[in-house]
């Protein structure tokens, strides 16, 4: 590998790249676009949901159950109803996402140690809100239940013990948030999308434009010009990659928990993989309307559908979570997860950087045996 | 001594055979000119001399090193120039000399020496930053040229090097060719215009990727050609030439502007004897003929048709 030749074309394919300010301009907003598009629109964090009321015993009890509720971040109280039958129409009117009817006698039913029921009625149209919705409920009655057994038993002079005690800790990501989860997935996504597509645009542009023939009667060999052609683009996708961190931190608190060298070093290797099948486009596509076409279909599906970015792979059929091998970004995900949130080191995600190093290298020699193929033909 | 010999060259594509079995030798310092129609072989055959293409079979020698065991040899003393001027249009002058200076491994004074060089053959001179997109095409020719030559290649390869350029600038740039031949490059050159053919000091034609015809022009035109040529002016042109077709002693004929050069059987010397005949079979007035000497457009078009 000649030194000064790799830097001939490297200094060339920075020029090429600053000169084209729409792709450049493109390149750098992508990633603020996108980590604001998802960190704002896409949350699956459920607060303020609204909630209607038919309190039919209005006792200091029953209050003290409503208010609970609406007290929490949780829940917001958003029609007062006046009956029972009100909940259909609440519900049917999206005035409410739940309903709740606390009958008569709820307060006497209870003093008196019976057994008394509570009315929820949940809007299950969206099934992943309603589901979190009844946890949140569910949860509530229990401890609403304890406390209420501690009351009575207490009233009769007894101390009532829990055997026990439920209350756990979220580790890793203590708020649930979403954003937080996704800020990793959107790195691989922005680095996946970029490199491929930049990559094999590069290449083809040359084949387009047969400036490639020049290049090839020279005594620059592949390895040289790849080499000099991505060095430029890698910056680039680092320089992505900086400010969706950055943006994640600034927007939505997103701190890497840890060490931003494996960070960085891990990048590195997805970068290769994210290359060499942008490599393996310029070699089968002709044009750049081509390349274009083909480097989105295989990058911006996968990476947001099978790679676990936004949907949990554990929980697909055994067929798709064979299938999301196919995409480097699923294994980048594992390893950005580990680092940015667990704050987890090499031996957590060896193995998926063994398989990133092996995914380039397969695309990597079927480039070249293309390549060569098509000059011997 | 030969800088480029060729030996049963063959490019099969499938069962197609683009290039088959061609022979030649090119000597040092001449200007070779390639012929033939589109689609003939000439790219192929180009291609496969400057180690783009590997041939099917046959070997050819560049330089002395072979396109089959050594094309990381054969690269490093040729120059290459295709017909689409591989320059590039979003870099400036200077950049795109720069690029291709550093490809070929030149840096500092040697590269400054180059570049100054190219600058003056291409009339560029304190255009360094114009971007090479906006240039007009007869200059971005010459500066392709200048960038195929930058490293002092012992060969160039010029792929119809003129195609698209206007014909003052044509003429310049074979000035510059003979230039570059004087001080001994080697020049292999194809084109499809064969006046410019009479520049070259050696000619080759292939033909459905075989060699038909060798030599130089003068013999060409002498050894391929041994009937008389007239040419022939009348107010019903295209009348007068498809009935001509058919007549027993005409050989070829074919249109050239406003006259029709017509290639008669040994039977014909004399211009009026000619005349004669074809205004009595065709009826057609003739408002001029005269006998002229082959070109060696006659000759490829009486070497082409012949086959057929």
């Amino acid at each position: 590998m000649n030194i000064k030749r790799v830097k001939a074309i490297a200094k060339k394919e920075l020029k090429h790249v600053l000169r084209d300010k729409v792709l450049l301009l493109l390149l750098l907003i992508f990633p603020a676009f996108l980590i604001s598009f998802f960190g704002y629109a896409i949350n699956f964090d459920v607060q303020n949901i609204k909630l209607s009321v038919y309190d039919a015993d209005k006792s200091s009890l029953s209050r003290e159950f409503t208010e609970g509720l609406t007290a929490s971040e949780y829940f917001d109280l958003s029609v007062y109803m006046l009956s029972s039958e009100e909940a259909d129409s609440v519900l049917e009117h999206k005035e409410a996402a739940a309903a709740i009817v606390i009958p008569e006698g709820f307060n006497a039913d209870i003093r008196n140690g019976k057994n008394t029921g509570v009315q929820i009625l949940i809007d299950g149209v969206d099934a992943n809100t309603a589901n979190i919705i009844k946890n949140y409920l569910e949860g509530y009655v229990n401890v609403f239940n304890t406390q209420a057994m501690k009351d009575i038993t207490a009233l009769k002079g007894i101390e009532l013990k829990v055997p026990l005690n439920y209350s756990p800790v979220f580790w890793y990501n203590p708020d649930l948030s979403t954003t937080y989860f996704l800020v990793p997935g959107l790195i691989s996504m922005i680095l996946l999308i970029t490199g491929v597509i930049s990559v094999s645009l590069t290449f083809v542009k040359e084949k387009e434009k047969s400036t490639i023939d020049q290049i090839n009667v020279s005594p620059v060999t592949n390895g040289e010009l790849i080499t000099g052609k991505i060095l430029p683009y890698i910056a680039l996708s680092l320089i992505d990659a900086v400010i969706v961190v950055v943006l994640g931190y600034i927007l939505f608190d997103a701190v890497v928990q840890g060490s931003y060298l494996q960070l960085f070093l891990s990048t590195l290797v997805f970068l290769m993989s994210c290359i060499s099948l942008g490599l393996f486009v310029s070699v089968i596509a002709d044009s750049q309307q081509v390349a274009f076409t083909v480097g989105t279909f295989i990058t911006l599906l996968p990476s947001f559908i099978l790679s676990g970015f936004i949907f949990q792979i554990e929980s697909m059929p055994k067929f798709i979570q064979i299938i999301t091998n196919i995409t480097p970004a699923k294994f980048y995900n594992v390893i950005l997860r580990a680092i940015y949130i667990r704050g987890v080191g090499w031996e957590n995600f060896w193995p998926q950087i063994v398989y990133l190093l092996i995914f380039s290298g397969i695309f990597l020699f079927l480039s070249v045996k293309i390549t060569q193929k098509k000059r011997a033909l | 001594m030969n800088s480029i010999v060729a030996d049963n060259l063959t490019k099969k594509f499938g069962s197609f055979t683009s290039v088959d079995s061609v022979s030649f030798s090119v000597k040092q310092g001449e200007i070779f000119g390639f012929l033939g129609a589109n689609g003939a072989g000439k790219s192929t055959t180009i291609k496969m001399l400057c180690g783009l293409l590997e041939p099917t079979s046959g070997d050819a020698a560049v330089g002395g090193y072979s396109i089959k065991k050594e094309a990381d040899k054969v690269k490093t003393v040729i120059g290459y120039m295709s017909q689409r001027f591989s320059l590039y249009n979003d870099l400036t002058v200077g950049e795109n000399i720069n690029f291709f200076g550093g490809v070929y491994g030149l840096y500092g004074n040697s590269l400054k020496e180059r570049r100054e060089w190219i600058l003056d053959i291409a009339n560029l001179r304190g255009k360094e930053n114009t971007l090479t997109g906006s240039l007009p095409g007869g200059v971005k020719q010459r500066l392709a040229l200048g960038t195929a030559v930058i490293h002092r290649p012992e060969i160039v390869f010029l792929d119809e090097p003129t195609s698209g350029v206007d014909p003052v600038s044509r003429r310049s740039f074979w000035e510059l060719i003979h230039s570059l031949s004087e001080e001994g490059t080697t020049v292999f050159v194809t084109t499809h215009y064969l006046e410019e053919a009479e520049f070259c000091s050696n000619i080759i034609l292939i033909d459905a990727g075989r060699l038909i015809a060798e030599g130089n022009s003068k013999f060409l035109k002498s050894n391929y050609i041994t009937n008389k040529i007239f040419e022939i002016r009348s107010p019903g042109l295209i009348e007068l030439l498809d009935s001509a077709k058919k007549l027993p002693f005409v050989e070829d004929v074919s249109i050239f502007g406003n006259s029709i050069h017509l290639m008669v059987t040994s039977e014909i010397e004399e211009a009026d004897d000619l005349k004669n005949r074809l205004e009595s079979i065709t009826g057609i007035k003739l408002t001029g003929i005269e006998v002229i000497p082959p070109s060696l457009e006659d000759v490829f078009i009486h070497l082409l048709e012949g086959k057929k």
